[in-house]
């Protein structure tokens, strides 16, 4: 189940996310770590300082690209001059697969740069998909979208997030990046059961899972990226990877980013519950 | 100074998202609902476009739920949209900050953020269009207004050195045997050619060493409001006509003094005249005490060891 079309029949095991913080650590250091995720965009400039440290950790490690802006959810068309820039940046990396997330984030060429929650409607569903897939055909390389958290829902809405989540990627036959947090976030926000959520998305379409740390407000929660992975989050993931298989599973740290080894110390607390599926399975 | 898509009352929430054309309209009306500047309390405003309650407006498309109203979650979304670009703005122009202050950097900065919204992917542009907007709203920075505009031009420049491309350079070698009226050149993307009409170079500079030099990178993280804090104070910045080169050297940003002659050659070249006429316009009515002839070959054997002359793409 791990390696599928959807992240390229990779194997990976546990990666971290790659943050400027890090660099000078992880090039002098060079620590064992399974893959690096990269965000996309901050690494989509033309030479600079950027690029050279990309190089750099391609040298030594599998690097697989995460976005930010491509916006599949837009009403409006692909930007094409952003997808020319993400497939030169494809052919750099050589990643796998790549992600970006189900959301929409600007109007009329004026950005949010937000990942701003959908109207989950079957029109939409449509209209998504049909953008994922000029995506994946133009960059020749598979995409799995990921779910957002999201602190409001639509009037408008006809069906469940997952439902939605399902439609979009049966019809753009592509793969899911599911995020725990994220599910555990919106679950709190929105008082649905993320295990209804966990259990009816398409399993076999999972090529990635996201872990991360969130902060509980009064009445609402914020996806922050801020803190470890709290026991709830790491419940869903054990149950995540009951029903995916041992997935390739990327720890998300951005803000009030603590030292390496302690971000790659999070990351490895997955190992124990990649390691109980084998078991099980054995 | 709120533009004209901002303020439309003819915008519509529709019934149902059926159609293409209508997630779009419900798009529009979510991004004009984020758009708008948030009060001075960091809430959402209080009125939508056509003067309708906005509880009401949001009402229309945001469900609520036990714990919040429909008008609380999509203020959620206007917050982080304004802390969000407003931090990215903040870490890219410390000097500009340091020049106005924070209450008036601030202002500035809502009302640039306002008329010209993010039109990039990336937030690297943010500021592409604050110089401009700068010299069309000078009661914003009065009576600082030149000082302002030598500042963020400075603070734009070093956004393009640092991560424009960098195409082959040219040698000094390759320049010998072939005549002035015949040789055209190009400089790096990277390098940046700025007049300034005061020392914005080194105001930059020790504003920056102020600052974590850090700029955030991209992430999904949701934002928390700009940080302020009480910072030392920089030297009063001077009056004074500087010519200023920003480049990049071993991936690092640096501030470059060239003379007046050498801008403007630079200049010519990067405009596409040929090495003669470059020449001629930057040495019109220059001192006849110089000997160019040296000062040129210095110039270029500087300017070729820096990597800043490439060949012109035809």
């Amino acid at each position: 189940m791990p390696a599928n079309p959807f992240n390229g029949q990779t194997n990976y095991g546990i990666g971290i996310g790659l943050r400027v913080p890090h660099y000078r650590h992880i090039l002098e250091k060079k620590p064992l770590v399974g893959w690096f995720e990269i965000i996309s965009e901050n690494f989509m400039v033309d030479g600079g300082r950027p690029l050279e440290i990309l190089d750099s950790i391609l040298e030594q490690y599998r690097v697989v690209q995460h976005g930010v802006s491509a916006y599949f959810g837009n009403a409006d068309p692909l930007n094409r001059e952003h997808l020319k820039k993400l497939k030169r940046l494809v052919k750099r990396t050589n990643t796998p697969w790549l992600s970006d997330h189900l959301c929409w984030g600007s109007v009329d060429g004026r950005y949010s740069h937000d990942l701003l929650p959908m109207p989950y409607t079957m029109a939409v569903a449509k209209h998504t998909a049909e953008k994922i897939r000029q995506a994946s055909d133009f960059l020749e390389v598979p995409i799995c979208v990921e779910n957002v958290s999201s602190y409001a829902e639509f009037h408008q809405s006809e069906m469940t997030e997952w439902e939605f989540l399902t439609e979009v990627v049966e019809r753009a036959d592509c793969g899911i990046l599911l995020d725990v947090n994220n599910i555990y976030v919106s679950s709190l926000n929105h008082s649905f059961n993320p295990r209804d959520y966990l259990r009816n998305v398409p399993h076999h379409r999972v090529g990635q899972i996201h872990i991360a740390g969130h902060t509980k407000y009064e009445r609402y929660v914020l996806d922050t990226h801020d803190h470890p992975v709290c026991d709830p989050v790491w419940s869903l993931y054990a149950e995540a990877i009951q029903l995916c298989g041992p997935t390739a599973t990327l720890l998300e740290w951005d803000d009030l980013i603590p030292t390496f080894d302690e971000v790659h110390a999070e990351a490895l607390k997955a190992e124990k519950h990649l390691h109980s599926h084998e078991t099980a399975l054995a | 100074m709120r533009p004209p898509w901002l303020e439309n009352p003819a915008l519509k929430t529709p019934r149902r998202v059926d159609s293409v054309a209508s997630l779009k309209q419900l798009q529009e009306v979510m991004s004009v609902a984020l758009y708008r500047p948030l009060t001075d309390e960091e809430g959402m405003m209080d009125t939508w476009t056509d003067d309708r309650p906005m509880s009401q407006m949001a009402e229309t498309f945001i469900k609520p739920n036990d714990r919040l109203t429909s008008f609380d979650r999509l203020e959620i979304y206007n917050r982080v949209y304004w802390f969000r670009i407003l931090n990215g703005l903040t870490e890219d122009y410390p000097g500009l900050r340091a020049l106005l202050g924070d209450r008036r950097f601030d202002a500035l900065s809502q009302a640039y953020l306002t008329a010209y919204p993010s039109g990039s992917w990336t937030l690297r542009n943010l500021g592409s269009r604050l110089v401009n907007f700068i010299q069309a709203e000078p009661r914003l920075t009065r009576p600082k207004t030149a000082q302002a505009v030598d500042v963020a031009r400075m603070e734009w420049a070093q956004t393009l050195a640092f991560d424009e491309a960098a195409r082959p350079s040219v040698k000094g070698d390759d320049l010998l045997g072939v005549p002035p009226a015949e040789l055209h050149l190009d400089l790096q993307p990277y390098l940046v050619l700025l007049d300034l009409h005061c020392a914005a170079d080194e105001f930059v500079h020790e504003a920056k060493k102020l600052g974590n030099g850090l700029r955030s990178e991209a992430s999904n993280v949701t934002d928390h409001a700009p940080e302020r804090h009480a910072r030392k104070p920089i030297a009063k910045l001077r009056k004074e006509d500087v010519w200023v080169a920003v480049h990049r050297s071993d991936n690092m940003i640096f501030f470059k003094r060239i003379e007046r002659e050498a801008f403007l050659l630079l200049t010519a070249l990067r405009d596409g005249c040929s090495l003669l006429e470059a020449l001629d316009k930057a040495l019109a009515g220059a001192s006849p005490e110089v000997d160019w002839a040296a000062r040129l070959r210095e110039w270029f054997d500087n300017w070729a060891r820096l990597g800043w002359l490439c060949e012109r793409r035809v």
